[in-house]
């Protein structure tokens, strides 16, 4: 059994880190510590930094101030290739190029471990294959892109992440643009990713309720700073909610996985209401 | 789901699901690996035919002429084996610098439209639409009325104007990074001054160098002779070779800036050498035959859709772009009797009715 403290066995590590677009400071003086081995969720309002926070992890977003050590390292001094090998990151948006077939496209996840020379082994062979296998995609191989549902699409881009070989995974709002029914699919996808095959995740979701249901941890974020971390059942309360998303509510325990539930207020439902 | 919290797992990192050894990802479509190399094979025979078709024409390039030839005697002074040593000169001097300078400037154009049009992902960043064939062509008559008429000067001074306008145009461009569209409507609009600014310029000059400035203005291969194509040629395929070093940096851009990013590729240096590499592509091209139009605008274009390529293909741009100037090349010398236009002037009536065919395309798209 593996004992796992996020304080000593921490691949991903902010340390004092201010972050910054155009010199409008977004996040200041922050530290965090992602667990190895889990599934953390970055919660918060719109604005908040959260998207911020996850560029700045996977060195997208060079920081003002402050550092991202990954492994113990400066990832600001690493080689943008090395890092690749370790840190896969799913993009709030990417852009499937006209007419790329599924396999073509989860093919471009092997360019880490690629060169000029040694362009297509049977490693990336094996590894595109497991990918599409891992993301229940195989049988879309041959297709284009531009021709699946929101949801495929959006885990042929994750098989595209994972072609990647990364034990770290970032995903940027990757349920976003998806109906309910295949953001649980994909929420599922990352769970199994998480469980079966050891990836540590980081993403960043928009509800609390599926972060509360999936997450091992929680990061709540409001204005640039981080208000709670630790496991939902730890640090999920009517107070924590009011505080960062200035909603009332009341915290219930989910009748099917027993982790905390937020049931918002009474709706405003006439202009007298409010 | 909820166990992760309930009892602490094992958490190594498992290999994803088991592929057997030998095993294939179906592509959709047939791959050729070589070396290392995973080749498209639709692409590889595409671009092989239409190559085939661009030295069919080159070959009747060879053939046709005030001196027509016949298949063997075109042979025969291609080797300079010919009875009659007019027919040496005709095929060898006259002829072959023309017909190679179509297929290797050809060539040259697609594969440096390509790359821009992949860079700006729109078919509209094309190099003579944003101004960096004019810009060169300015470099160019510089260099032709400061120190006169020999390849090597104007090549260089066609490079120094083309990276110049690149310059300008991402100056002006410039936004905590470039956006596709802005940079087209920034070139265009660098293109217009940039044409006034040629005018001036060939107005001033002495009558003599003002005219070979203005015929080579026009975009021609007319009166192409080795001591201009042979460097030109060389220079190309250099450069054109150093495109094809970078394809794939190129493909994993075309994912967006974040993704390539996390997939290792460092996006402003890899972005910066590919300008300079394509913007001395478009400016030996144009040195030594003018700025052609429309010929890096189409061809990758044309070349994607008949290859079905996956995203940017340089081969089949390489292979279209030949196929289109050479074929060009072919109708300007011949099609109009005695009167022999020069090739900018084909490509540029083609292209003009692509061009709005493009735009109305792109136009519905935004829309």
């Amino acid at each position: 059994m593996s004992t796992l403290n996020a304080d000593t066995h921490s691949p991903l590590v902010a340390q004092h880190l201010d972050l910054a677009y155009d010199h409008r400071e977004i996040v200041s003086d922050l530290d965090v510590a992602i667990p190895d081995g889990k599934f953390t969720v970055i919660v918060g309002p719109n604005a908040c930094g959260k998207s911020t926070l996850l560029r700045a992890l996977a060195r997208l977003l060079p920081p003002a101030d402050g550092a991202v050590l990954l492994d113990g390292n400066n990832i600001a001094k690493m080689k943008t290739k090395k890092i690749a090998q370790r840190l896969g990151l799913l993009p709030q948006t990417s852009i499937a190029p006209e007419g790329i077939t599924v396999a073509e496209l989860v093919a471009r996840g092997r360019h880490p471990h690629q060169s000029f020379l040694r362009q297509w082994t049977d490693a990336d062979e094996a590894a595109v294959l497991s990918a599409l296998r891992a993301t229940n995609t195989e049988e879309l191989s041959s297709r284009q892109v531009d021709e699946l549902s929101g949801g495929q699409r959006q885990r042929v881009w994750v098989a595209m992440v994972l072609a990647q070989e990364t034990s770290l995974l970032l995903l940027d709002e990757p349920t976003t643009f998806l109906d309910v029914a295949f953001q649980i699919e994909l929420l599922d996808l990352f769970c199994q990713l998480n469980h079966e095959y050891g990836h540590t995740l980081v993403a960043v979701l928009h509800d609390l309720n599926q972060a509360c249901r999936y997450a091992d941890e929680i990061i709540a974020m409001k204005d640039g700073e981080i208000v709670a971390q630790g496991r939902p059942e730890e640090i999920i309360t009517a107070e924590l909610v009011d505080e960062v998303f200035g909603i009332g509510c009341t915290v219930i325990d989910d009748p099917v996985t027993g982790a905390p539930m937020i049931v918002a207020g009474m709706p405003k439902k006439t202009f007298a209401d409010r | 789901m909820k166990t992760s919290h309930l009892a602490v797992q094992e958490r190594t990192l498992c290999p994803h699901p088991r592929t057997l050894p030998g095993e294939r990802v179906d592509f959709g479509r047939p791959m050729l690996r070589v070396f290392g190399v995973r080749l498209d094979m639709r692409v590889l025979i595409t671009a092989g035919i239409v190559a085939l078709l661009a030295l069919a024409c080159g070959f009747a390039g060879l053939m046709l002429g005030k001196f027509s030839l016949s298949i063997g005697e075109v042979f025969q002074g291609l080797v300079g084996m010919a009875d009659k040593r007019i027919v040496n000169t005709v095929v060898g001097e006259w002829r072959a610098p023309r017909v190679l300078a179509g297929i290797v400037l050809g060539a040259g154009l697609g594969v440096s439209g390509a790359v821009f049009q992949s860079l700006t992902r729109n078919p509209l960043g094309s190099p003579d639409i944003i101004g960096f064939s004019t810009g060169a062509y300015t470099g160019g008559i510089v260099t032709i009325i400061v120190f006169g008429t020999s390849f090597v000067s104007t090549a260089a001074g066609a490079i120094i104007g083309g990276l110049l306008t690149a310059v300008i145009v991402y100056m002006l461009t410039w936004k905590g990074g470039v956006q596709g569209f802005r940079l087209i409507i920034v070139g265009i609009a660098l293109t217009a001054m940039l044409n006034a600014f040629n005018t001036w310029l060939i107005l001033r000059a002495d009558l003599e160098l003002a005219m070979a400035a203005a015929t080579w203005g026009a975009g021609t291969l007319n009166g192409m002779g080795w001591s201009t194509i042979a460097p030109a040629a060389v220079a190309t395929v250099v450069l054109g070779l150093a495109c094809g070093l970078f394809a794939r940096d190129l493909g994993t851009l075309e994912l967006g800036d974040y993704a390539s990013k996390a997939l290792g590729v460092r996006n402003e240096p890899v972005r910066a050498a590919l300008i300079v590499v394509a913007v001395a592509l478009v400016a030996v091209v144009t040195a030594a035959a003018g700025p052609i139009a429309f010929v890096a605008l189409a061809a990758p274009q044309i070349g994607r859709r008949i290859a079905k390529a996956q995203g940017t293909s340089l081969l089949a741009s390489a292979a279209v772009g030949a196929l289109l100037l050479v074929a060009a090349d072919l109708i300007a010398q011949h099609a109009f009797g005695d009167i022999q236009l020069p090739v900018g002037i084909i490509t540029v009536s083609i292209g003009g009715i692509y061009l709005i065919w493009l735009l109305i395309q792109e136009a519905r798209k935004a829309s």
